[in-house]
């Protein structure tokens, strides 16, 4: 059963990662990439990782992926612009993309080399670490100052998102000469 | 059976797929979509690590992992909502100059 979920999942989070990347309009592959991690949290379930399962819900699709959904329907930019046909096989397109796509094999025959050296694995032993109580204390007493820090990074994330995107109030930009 | 291979596997094409798309998209959000992928994919390691080696720190750091990936969310769309104000374009080829 176990096995058949497994399977289940992963095919599911692989499709989904294929479409997102072979979607022309953002708002499909957004969705398509939360289809992709509902997948992962199914995952994580199975590797008997609840907190993170819920977590990956939560925080993933729930806030980061609403924060894309939001920048693609103000952007209000469906489709790219692009002087190649789209239809063409990446290996086939001119320059740049030619080598990008090459290099993404690379990687894959890569890693598959490194995973084929690992031998086998077998099962999972058992005495899996799923209590959030564990997890919440390990993160509050070892992890306690990486803990601190990332409260400190996200504030810095937020002033930084703000004053990037703000807009450009005229007067101040009469002030610096006009532009 | 599903050992620490097939999760690693899975990983692995996950973690392709996401460089695939970063090199061969031309639209700023596809490509940081893409990185999302990657990112999940790095998670799914730590989380089958964690689980191999009977050990809590993989679910942990993939709690840090989700704290960055927010951050450069934010940061990144942020920066792609600026320069759109600038080229109404989302190709990063227009996005060649470093002044205009």
């Amino acid at each position: 059963m176990n096995e058949t979920a497994f399977y289940l999942f992963g095919a599911v989070a692989i499709v989904a990662s294929l479409l997102v990347i072979a979607q022309r309009n953002p708002i499909y592959s957004v969705l398509l990439l939360i289809a992709s991690f509902g997948a992962l949290s199914g995952l994580y379930v199975l590797l008997d990782a609840p907190f993170v399962a819920v977590i990956q819900i939560i925080v993933y699709a729930g806030a980061i992926m609403v924060l894309f959904l939001f920048v693609v329907m103000l952007l209000n930019a469906p489709h790219e612009d692009t002087e190649f046909d789209e239809r063409v096989h990446p290996l086939l397109r001119p320059g740049p993309m030619r080598f990008g796509a090459f290099l993404a094999l690379v990687l894959v025959g890569e890693l598959w080399w490194a995973l084929g050296r690992g031998g086998d694995t077998g099962a999972f032993p058992g005495g899996a670490v799923s209590s959030v109580r564990v997890i919440g204390r390990s993160l509050f007493t070892d992890y306690a100052f990486p803990f601190e820090v990332t409260s400190v990074l996200i504030l810095v994330a937020m002033v930084g998102a703000v004053v990037l995107a703000k807009r450009d109030n005229p007067r101040d930009r009469r002030d610096r000469g006009g532009v | 059976m599903v050992t620490l291979n097939h999760y690693l596997i899975l990983s692995a094409i996950l973690f392709s797929i996401g460089t695939a798309g970063v090199f061969v998209r031309r639209n700023l959000i596809t490509i940081l979509l893409s990185i999302e992928i990657m990112l999940n994919a790095v998670n799914l390691t730590f989380v089958a690590f964690g689980r191999a080696l009977g050990s809590a720190d993989g679910q942990i750091i993939v709690f840090f992992v989700m704290t960055v990936a927010a951050a450069e969310a934010a940061v990144g769309l942020a920066i792609v909502i600026s320069l759109f104000r600038h080229r109404e374009s989302l190709n990063p080829d227009s996005f060649a100059n470093l002044k205009w």
